[in-house]
């Protein structure tokens, strides 16, 4: 026992000589966002406009408010690589819904009631795809990743059929306010998003739910054992980035005044850098929805930065992909110093 | 090897141990478990460095510094759990690193009959084409023996190769053995299997809390002479007294515990006609060797694996055991054997892997109550002197014994009718166990009943009110505590006892 109290001290001091890697490595990002804006408003005048600020978090909130739903997913060690594609069939439906109820169409009485069937149409479809999807993780064991590597092309394809290979645009102003309006200042999609990420942070870090997810990305064998339900924990993830594919789906709809085939796709990437990049480990078990947002921002930002200082578009992936690989590379080399003990 | 210790941090797993094999012979290597059998072929094989002695072949002395390198003096090793990409065929993994090649293509002709020559040396049937992931095990083993041919091994050795074969296979494989002695071979045979020895080797070295416990020739070996080596041992006076005679009511009884079916071979029995009851306030010991079923058992109680057959009753009454969670509101808890594996979430604090499985009683409306967790949390921290420097502490930064406690705590928190605990004491230190066996005889006399499962036969004989012995997937005797000793719970576990009656 002497030498496990010796060793606790041992390791309590030189605790204090790892927290500053170890505060670098969890707030790189924040860092690193906070440089950006302050060099981007010092190059650029344009980028220092309210108006620009709230623009990039309106570009942002749809990414962003799907990264809310994958954060839950990576932290159980899953992927979901459909969430574009469900974002494009959930637009679509809300569209549908929307075109069969007349009303929602430009030059009718705007009806709030038909609205709220859109969009709950959008939600409903985008939660019950998910969960079909986790079910197949959870309960056939089925790797996540080809699960929704079939998801992928599935709800693409379902896309277009519902479509029949036909955009479907212009609605009642009703509707275009979920993408286009303002609340005060503020545009809707990011006081979605925003509320997204605040339901998420408390759950994650309130909940006996929360604590579940956790638990059973650290270590499922372990969860099991201490009578978590994990097979069901694992299909209410993929329920529920499914379900915030889905409001991105009726958000991106609104916005765009159009439910297009090809909306979201190759999202899903942007979606799984803004949580990588904010911290959340690919292996589960740690990290939050905090660090998403971060990273959401971050790859919003980089983006109109790169916009309004003329590069090349061709530059923005390339740029962030590096980023991506810059901030795990920190955030492991922190983690394995504070591990060296 | 004359001479050889290895220290690990805070053990001393091997002092002075020598042992020589002679070309063609076949020699036992035996001891219970943690005698340190593994480590000393661990040295030998390279994988680990001495700290001190030397390892000679055919009179030069040695260093070898990786399994490679002791391969390429001519020491093969057999492990337990083969070395073998199931993905590939027998002739890919014979010669796997080592492909007779032109320029880097693999001259596939001269591997196929090359690895063909090998195989018909040790007189096995096998096609070198056969993927190895579609064989069974004793074909595995023959692929890991030919491989060994191949390598020009002067030394074999196997660990207990024999725990996975069927009385045919190990018949084939002791076929094989006496061929590698006449081919002028030396075999290093590790086991536990008494019967098996007499039968195959020509030599026997005890080793016992690691050191030389004695050699015996065959010919002097008996079975009596050698578990009375193995276990000839002063017992620790660190564990606590069992208290005879203050067992309750039964609280769980097992009734024809059935289990069939493991990863590598559908057809082999893990558990079979299991009767078994469990008093209040008694703690049941559960002896027998590794892969007697003795986890398998706790398992399977706890409905971490799903049963056969069979059925569980809680107060006489059966009940369904569908999963942990089932177990879990019965009040059943389960402390199972790899602690970081199965039981603690390493990247979550001690808090929340205390916490984990109490969530419910301590959340309103779903969300948890975070000043009942940190009370209840600090009551527990307190009472088993976890050494923690806080609450937040990750519990991957504990040492094995805080880690322990934190199991320990989180089922003691949810005030279990039945604690089953699993190598409660495995890979901890000597003060810490003490704790864990004062705990459990805490436990026992508030009225819990405890199973415990243990490889270290001094622990459990000290600490039991009651021991059962599990041979091969069944109970093969139950001891009360003036029955039981050493040479008596040994002759269970080995199936010795069995064979004399027979």
């Amino acid at each position: 026992m002497v030498s496990d109290a010796a060793g606790a001290r041992a390791r309590d001091a030189s605790g204090q000589g790892f927290s500053t890697a170890d505060l670098v490595g969890r707030t790189a990002p924040l860092l690193f966002l906070l440089v950006l804006i302050a060099v981007l408003a010092w190059l650029e005048p344009g980028f220092r406009t309210e108006r620009n600020l709230f623009n990039v978090l309106r570009q942002v909130s749809v990414i962003g408010i799907m990264a809310v739903g994958m954060t839950f997913v990576i932290l159980t060690a899953g992927i979901d690589l459909s969430v574009g594609s469900i974002l494009a069939f959930c637009g679509m439906m809300a569209a549908v819904v929307a075109r069969g109820s007349r009303s929602l169409l430009e030059g009718s009485d705007p009806g709030g009631i038909q609205v709220l069937w859109a969009a709950l149409a959008a939600m409903a479809v985008g939660l019950v795809l998910g969960l079909f999807q986790g079910a197949l993780v959870g309960y056939l064991k089925i790797p996540a990743f080809v699960v929704t590597l079939g998801g992928l092309g599935a709800w693409r394809g379902a896309t277009l059929l519902l479509s029949e290979g036909q955009p479907i645009s212009t609605f009642s102003d009703d509707f275009k306010w979920w993408g286009q309006g303002f609340i005060g200042k503020v545009p809707v999609p990011v006081i979605v998003f925003l509320l997204f990420v605040i339901v998420a942070f408390i759950i994650l870090r309130y909940s006996q739910y929360g604590r579940w997810i956790y638990a059973l990305g650290g270590n499922e064998e372990a969860a099991r054992l201490s009578g978590l339900n994990t097979n069901l924990l694992i299909t209410s993830v993929y329920g529920i980035s499914g379900f915030c594919a889905g409001v991105a789906g009726f958000l991106l709809t609104a916005r765009l005044n159009s439910a297009e085939q090809v909306a979201g796709q190759g999202d899903e990437l942007q979606v799984i850098a803004a949580v990588v990049i904010g911290g959340t480990s690919l292996f589960g078990g740690e990290g939050g929805v905090i660090g998403t947002f971060i990273g959401a921002m971050l790859i919003g930002v980089l983006n109109n930065g790169l916009v309004m200082l003329k590069v090349s578009p061709y530059w923005q992936p390339i740029v962030v992909g590096a980023v991506v690989v810059l901030s795990v590379f920190i955030d492991q080399f922190a983690k394995r110093r504070r591990r060296r003990v | 090897m004359t001479g050889i210790s290895k220290s690990f941090p805070g053990v001393r797993a091997l002092d002075n141990v020598s042992l020589e094999v002679r070309a063609g012979e076949c020699l036992a290597l035996v001891g219970e478990n943690g005698a340190g059998k593994s480590t000393l072929m661990k040295i030998v094989s390279g994988v680990y460095p001495a700290d001190a002695g030397t390892i000679e072949i055919d009179g030069q002395q040695v260093h070898p510094r990786s399994p490679s390198h002791a391969q390429s003096l001519g020491v093969s090793i057999i492990y337990q759990e083969f070395n073998l990409f199931p993905n590939l065929t027998v002739e890919e993994n014979i010669f796997i690193g080592r492909e007779p090649n032109r320029a880097g293509f693999v001259r596939w002709r001269t591997l196929r009959t090359d690895a063909l020559a090998f195989l018909s040396r040790l007189g096995v049937n096998l096609d070198p084409r056969a993927k190895v992931r579609d064989l069974s095990v004793a074909q595995q083993q023959m692929v890991e023996i030919a491989k060994a041919l191949s390598l020009d091994a002067r030394v074999v050795i196997m660990d207990e190769p024999t725990s996975a074969l069927t009385e045919m296979e190990a018949a084939a494989l002791f076929r094989i053995i006496r061929g590698l002695k006449e081919a002028g071979l030396g075999v290093i045979f590790i086991g536990h299997r008494l019967e098996e020895i007499m039968a195959i080797c020509d030599r026997v070295t005890v080793l016992r809390d690691g050191q030389n416990a004695g050699e015996l020739s065959i010919e002097e070996a008996t079975p009596d002479r050698i578990v009375q080596m193995m276990v000839g041992r002063p017992v620790d006076e660190l564990y606590a007294e069992s208290t005879e005679g203050t067992a309750g009511e039964i609280v769980l009884s097992a009734r024809g515990l059935r289990r069939s079916g493991s990863a590598a071979d559908a057809s082999a029995v893990v558990l079979e006609d299991i009767d078994l009851d469990l008093r209040a306030g008694e703690i049941l010991g559960v002896a027998g060797l590794v892969g007697s079923g003795r986890t398998e058992l706790a398992r399977a109680i706890f409905g971490a694996d799903p049963i056969d057959g069979g059925e569980i009753l809680l107060d006489g009454t059966p009940v369904r055991i569908g999963g942990p969670k089932d177990a879990i509101r019965l009040g059943i808890a389960l402390v199972p054997e790899d602690r970081k594996l199965q039981a603690l979430v390493l990247p979550l604090s001690v808090r929340e892997n205390i916490s984990l499985p109490n969530l419910s009683r301590m959340s309103r409306f779903g969300f948890v109550r975070r000043q009942d967790e940190r009370r209840l949390v600090d009551r527990f921290i307190e009472a088993l002197r976890i050494r923690t420097p806080s609450q937040t502490q990750r519990v991957v930064n504990l040492s094995g014994g805080n880690q322990q406690k934190v199991v320990l705590a989180k089922w003691l928190a949810r005030e279990p009718r039945v604690l089953i605990v699993d190598e409660p004491t495995r890979g901890i230190d000597i003060g810490a166990k003490a704790e864990v066996h004062t705990l459990l005889r805490e436990l026992a006399d508030s009225g819990v009943a405890v199973m415990m499962i243990s490889s270290e036969l001094p622990e459990v004989l000290r600490m039991s009110d009651r021991i059962v012995v599990m041979r091969q997937g069944r109970i093969t005797g139950e001891l009360s505590r003036s029955e039981a000793t050493q040479e008596r719970v040994m002759e269970l576990a080995t199936g010795l006892h069995g064979e004399r009656v027979a």
